[in-house]
């Protein structure tokens, strides 16, 4: 201790050792923490002194940057090779993880362009999956994920965002066949856009190919047409994208023109389509039930008689037709006899149609349908069947040439002049 | 240059080292072996030149200390304080210890300086340290000896120069 004392600082002169001052210190460090601790008065004096110190930092700071730097510029060339190869597998991780992004927001754009076309409709449809589909020359089906538990029924029209796709040929509990439009053995009535000309749309086979024969040569058709459904036979609502003209020939014949059409939906890559509720029948039926009442003023009655007239005859026009073809689908509009025919056509012909049927004995109606389809076309929208009455004599006395026609059965020649719309027939039927 | 700037130039050099290297930042496996520098070059100072560390001066380190690490302020002050006091106290027998034995009692000092340290701890109602904070007095204790021949040749290379 003697020798500590007798030490001698420039600051405090003797007595630097002394347990006094010790204690003094002692005394302002224990100060100086509560006051830092509970008071926070220094937190400003800290702040500055933080902001005096920060070089300081940046100084000790350099070692470990050197440091690191250093690494970096020795980094040997396996430790190199690992990260990149490590980064490599990264990056195809990574770009796997995009595409698989892509292809999720294509589907989603899908869906909604099919939600958009389900608002603007208005109609009743329902969503469904393809879970299988067939394309070869003799069999153009699609398999969906919807079946009778579903509340899907045989007829029903399969659209997709573009267009429409065929109509369900078979039900299954859970799923259900659709045919498409290009099945060889499909039909769909069609109306070119641009000029409003009806004609019928066939299957080729071939799942980017419409067949549209029969055309009269004289006709306003060109490629780049748009078909659209023309709502007839009931089995499609009218309007729908059918396909796009693609090209016109010559029949060998020389009498027709034939067109090409390309499908508007993409058959072949859709894979998720709508399936549109049965319609409501289109014409006869509901009119009937308006008219049930009270005793009404003779022209009412007149309508409800015609009305009635039209109805009963509904299953022996219909017979008549499928026999032998008569003079229903004659082009001067006999009105109960086509809206008997357009009445069946979603039951009889269409279906046939649509079901592939062997191809020599419901051929026959197949054309039929067709036929009976563009001539109906004045009748159904326009007249309702009371005031066609005064017409509905006419197939009785005018029995045309085409009227025989259509008991011809070859599906590829179906009745000429029933392709051809109504236009002529004024002046034919006087 | 007289003498007495160069020493001075050398004792303030060596503080800032110090301060310098309690800053260093380090990997985190190093990081509770970092020898308690300030304390070591204090203890050196203390040692062979009393007449420039008092406690004042050694308080006054230990606030700059607090400072630059953002400890609570006064918490290295009286530590150093503490430290300064004892060395300053033991000075004439420390001196003339061996090496081992001086190195022995830097030890013994730094883990009192950590005692007290842990003292605060508790007072401010920290939870207890790890046991890593044990190794920071054994990894000063290894040091001291590099510090010291250090510092040594260094004087006495100045006294030399000088002469």
């Amino acid at each position: 201790m003697p020798l500590a004392r007798t030490d001698t600082s420039p600051l405090f002169g003797s007595g630097a050792t002394s347990t006094l001052r010790l204690i003094v210190y002692l005394a302002a460090g224990v100060v100086l923490m509560v006051a830092d601790y509970r008071g926070h008065y220094l937190a400003r004096v800290r702040q500055y002194a933080a902001v005096a110190v920060e070089p300081v930092y940046r100084a000790a700071a350099m070692p470990a940057d050197a440091a690191r730097n250093l690494r970096l510029a020795v980094a040997d060339r396996q430790a190199l090779t690992e990260e990149n190869q490590r980064l490599r597998e990264a990056l195809l991780l990574t770009q796997a993880r995009l595409n698989r992004l892509g292809a999720v927001a294509e589907q989603n754009t899908r869906l909604k362009e099919l939600l958009e076309v389900q608002h603007s409709l208005g109609l009743g449809v329902q969503l469904a999956k393809l879970i299988d589909i067939v394309l070869d020359p003799y069999r153009q089906r699609i398999t969906l994920d919807a079946g009778a538990r579903q509340g899907v029924v045989t007829g029903q029209a399969v659209l997709d965002a573009y267009g429409v796709m065929g109509q369900i040929s078979e039900v299954l509990p859970t799923t259900s066949t659709a045919v498409l439009i290009t099945d060889s053995s499909h039909a769909v009535p069609v109306m070119v856009e641009r000029t409003g000309l009806r004609t019928i749309a066939y299957g080729s086979g071939s799942s980017d190919r419409l067949n549209v024969p029969n055309i009269p040569v004289s006709a306003d058709i060109k490629a780049g047409d748009k078909l659209i459904t023309s709502g007839l036979g009931g089995s499609f609502p009218a309007g729908f994208p059918v396909g796009e003209i693609t090209s016109i020939g010559a029949e060998p014949s020389g009498m027709f023109a034939v067109a090409v059409a390309k499908p508007a939906a993409a058959l072949e890559r859709s894979g998720e389509v709508l399936l549109l509720r049965p319609l409501a029948e289109p014409v006869g039926p509901p009119a009937l039930r308006n008219e049930t009442g009270p005793p009404a003023p003779p022209a009412e009655e007149l309508q409800a008689n015609a009305a009635a007239a039209a109805a009963p005859a509904t299953p022996r026009a219909a017979s008549a037709a499928a026999g032998s073809g008569s003079g229903t689908a004659a082009p001067n509009a006999a009105v109960p006899g086509i809206a008997a025919q357009s009445n069946l056509q979603p039951r009889s012909a269409a279906n046939t149609a649509a079901a592939a049927p062997p191809p020599s004995t419901s051929a026959g109606a197949t054309p039929a349908a067709p036929a009976a389809g563009p001539a109906a076309a004045t009748a159904t929208p326009a007249a309702p069947p009371a005031r066609s009455v005064p017409a509905a004599t006419a197939p009785a006395v005018s029995p045309s040439p085409a009227a025989t026609e259509p008991a011809v059965p070859p599906a590829a020649t179906p009745p000429p002049p029933a392709a051809e719309p109504p236009r002529p027939v004024p002046g034919a039927a006087p | 240059m007289n003498r007495h700037r160069a020493h001075f130039l050398l004792f303030m050099l060596s503080l800032i080292l110090a301060c310098l290297l309690q800053l260093m930042p380090l990997p985190d496996l190093l990081l509770p072996f970092r020898p308690y520098w300030l304390g070591l070059i204090l203890i050196y100072w203390a040692l062979e030149e009393p007449e420039r560390i008092g406690l004042g001066r050694a308080f006054l380190l230990g606030l700059v200390g607090d400072v630059l690490q953002g400890d609570l302020l006064g918490d290295q002050a009286l530590r150093l304080a503490a430290l300064a006091f004892i060395v300053l106290r033991f000075r004439s027998r420390l001196r003339f210890f061996p090496m081992w034995q001086q190195s022995l009692a830097v030890f013994a000092l730094l883990l009192n300086d950590r005692v007290l340290s842990l003292m605060e701890r508790t007072f401010t109602g920290d939870p207890l340290p790890p046991l890593s904070f044990w190794y920071a007095p054994v990894a000063g204790m290894l040091a001291w000896p590099w510090v010291f021949l250090l510092l040594d040749d260094l004087r006495a290379r100045l006294r030399v120069h000088e002469a």
